[in-house]
């Protein structure tokens, strides 16, 4: 059965097997775990040249990246966290997303850097942060994060091969969703949302993982009568505005999800932008649900209100609605709050 | 002394190094007429280091630098006029006036481009140098720096794997003591020079007077020839004296942050003014053939000052221009 990570595997393979510009390194690339079995092989398929570990030094490989696609390669980084990437935020945002601005449009730093997004089973503060806002922030920088093991690889083909720099996050509790649907081979266009479900109730947008968590809820709605939009966005940065203006302008309602902090994140931007812009067709204030604006915990004890959860979410289209909905349905599927489910057992 | 070259290799050092001065010198005196609006740092007085190597790489070399570029841009064979214009915010200059003087490039010329960040583009010139082995090229990659560069992490960070990978990357360290006022003292150990404690990663290095033009080219060709030979990377320290402010057209040694004997006896180190005594003595050339470097020298400079402040702006629009590329762009190295 394919799997997110699986085909992410898939992916690079492709990308290293179709184009010898592409080269895929970062700490533990060919390691015996292969970053959650995403770079499993790759190695002895394609040489240490192309695919390779590297020292821990975050910055200077952020730099080299940049360097070796200037030199006319694809360099692909990958972080096993996206906490250890904060090192490297130097090159990210003063060389990867301005070279194409500061030198008039001359070159264009094709480079793509896969972070690893952390939740649960103690991560803690410094290996679970969200951090999609601050790339979103930075003209220059492209910002993607798949929710769905079927757009993994279509999401990361096109982002190897865009011309531009691109922060691809992947959530550690996508990695084991697994997928069925048939594999296209296609490329999934940057900036482009996928529109999971239609109802007329309530706009739900959502990305990562919290879509996994929207989608049970939206399910759940649908069986007591209350059907949503659920848009989910794929990429932060640019942001397919088109589908969301539609979506509210037919539902007069906003719901936004984010795996990221409230304060000055992205799911802020998106309420603004949408009310700047369908002022007159809301009919309800927009709602925003995502992490409280503090460092997750060690401790399971910490954790048990942190996240948001398909419970959570289903409660506050019922408030957005005023109309009593039941959450038992979800509650009864849930098992313990920080993993994914009962077969992940850690370490990490 | 006398120096055991050729009178038409003479002349080229003193070109190199004149019309380094030149140029810095114009920016100088026109500085304060306002029409160049961006922060500039001369390289006055420490010609001797880029007009040296300007004589060794290829076209097909590459290199890049950082916020006090102009010497190294100019020696590696960058295009006056663009980067004149460039300082003057013209649409004709080398980045369409998006980066002005610390952000220059000339990618015909294999100047990879100059950023302003400390440190910022020695990662990157380690990778173009990462892109040339793959190539299998025997081409290489000169990354200038100046002194306060090896107190930053990446510039060990990239060190470290130029030494791994065995990559073909010159670091040219212009070490002229001050990074900005803060003296050498002030920011890093004394018990050993910056070579030293660069030769602990295993890399070839060595150091040198970087006001004695022929002797910096004779360790340079040395450190050229163990890179293209496959021997890994190269360190190379200067030692070097800039005359002006850190940033800006002025003299500023009414400061007090550099002590007057320090100022003097590099003042009297002029390495251009030595350099063709020695040569004049040497009878490799006569002032005469200075002075017809330099009236050529005056002429293009001149010229492209006219180039410049003929040119256009950019139109507004290109403000919000060059965000993100829409398709992929050849690179000139893609086959």
């Amino acid at each position: 059965m394919r799997n997110f990570a699986s085909e992410i595997r898939s992916g690079l393979d492709q990308a290293l097997e179709n184009d010898p510009s592409v080269l895929v390194f970062g700490l533990g690339v060919p390691d015996p775990k292969g970053v959650f079995g995403t770079t499993l092989d790759l190695q002895e398929k394609y040489g240490e040249k192309r695919v390779f570990d590297m020292p821990t030094a975050e910055n200077a490989m952020t730099g080299i990246a940049i360097g070796a696609a200037l030199g006319g390669f694809k360099p692909v980084l990958t972080h096993q966290r996206l906490d250890f990437a904060l090192l490297s935020m130097d090159q990210l945002v003063n060389n990867a997303a301005k070279w194409h601005f500061m030198f008039g449009g001359q070159r264009n730093v094709p480079i793509t850097v896969r972070m690893i997004l952390g939740r649960g089973w103690g991560q803690g503060p410094t290996h679970s942060q969200n951090l999609q806002s601050w790339f979103a922030h930075i003209p220059g920088l492209k910002v993607v994060m798949p929710a769905l093991a079927s757009d993994a690889k279509g999401l990361l083909l096109s982002s190897i091969f865009d011309p531009n720099p691109v922060i691809f996050l992947e959530h550690r509790w996508l990695h084991n969703a697994q997928t069925d649907e048939p594999e296209t081979g296609k490329l999934i266009p940057l900036g482009e949302a996928n529109l999971l479900r239609s109802g007329d109730a309530v706009t739900i947008v959502s990305v990562s993982y919290m879509t996994i968590e929207a989608l049970h809820a939206v399910d759940v709605l649908q069986d007591q009568g209350i059907s949503c939009d659920l848009i989910d966005l794929r990429t932060v940065s640019p942001i397919d505005w088109g589908k969301i203006e539609a979506s509210v302008k037919k539902t007069g309602k906003l719901m936004m999800l984010d795996t990221g902090f409230k304060t000055n994140g992205f799911a802020g931007e998106v309420v603004a932008r949408i009310t700047e812009r369908c002022w007159a067709d809301l009919t309800a204030p927009p709602v925003r649900l995502t992490a409280p604006d503090y460092s997750e915990s060690t401790s399971p004890a910490l954790t048990k209100d942190y996240h948001i959860r398909a419970e959570h979410i289903a409660e506050r289209v019922g408030s957005m609605l005023g109309k009593d909905i039941s959450v038992e349905p979800i509650l009864k599927l849930r098992g313990p709050h920080d993993v994914p489910g009962n077969w992940f057992t850690g370490p990490f | 002394m006398v120096y055991s070259i050729t009178s038409e290799f003479a002349l080229d050092l003193s070109r190199g190094m004149r019309r380094i001065r030149s140029v810095e010198e114009h920016i100088a005196t026109r500085y304060s007429e306002q029409e160049m609006r961006c922060p500039t740092h001369l390289s006055s007085g420490q010609e001797a280091v880029s007009a040296a190597i300007g004589t060794i790489l290829r076209n097909t070399d590459l290199a890049v630098s950082g916020h006090r570029a102009h010497a190294h841009y100019l020696a590696k064979g960058g295009d006056l006029n663009a980067m004149i214009a460039e300082i003057y915010g013209r649409v004709t200059g080398c980045a369409r006036g998006k980066g002005g003087s610390m952000h220059l490039i000339d990618e015909k010329a294999g100047f990879m481009g100059s950023t302003a960040i400390v440190g910022g583009t020695v990662p990157v010139g380690v990778g173009l140098a990462y892109s040339l082995m793959l190539k299998g090229s025997d081409d290489i990659t000169c990354v200038f720096l100046g002194d306060a560069v090896v107190e930053t992490g990446v510039f060990f960070e990239s060190l470290s794997f130029a030494a791994l990978k065995n990559l073909p990357v010159l670091f040219v360290c212009e070490n002229n003591f001050y990074s900005v006022y803060s003296p050498l003292s002030v920011r890093q150990s004394a018990v050993k020079k910056i070579h030293e404690k660069v030769a602990g990663f295993g890399v070839y290095t060595d150091e040198g007077d970087g006001n004695d033009v022929v002797s910096v080219h004779q360790k340079m060709s040395k450190a050229v020839n163990h890179i293209r030979s496959g021997k890994g990377p190269a360190f190379l320290e200067f030692e070097t004296f800039r005359w002006r402010e850190h940033c800006g057209p002025n003299y500023d040694d009414d400061l007090g942050y550099r002590p007057d004997q320090f100022i003097e006896e590099w003042n009297g180190r002029d390495p251009i003014a030595n350099f063709e005594q020695q040569a004049i003595t040497s009878a490799l050339f006569t002032e005469a053939d200075i002075d017809a470097v330099q009236s050529e020298i005056d002429t293009e400079v001149a010229a492209a000052f006219e180039f410049a402040r003929a040119s256009d702006f950019p139109s507004l629009e290109e403000a919000s221009m060059h965000v993100f590329a829409t398709a992929a762009e050849e690179g000139i190295f893609l086959k």
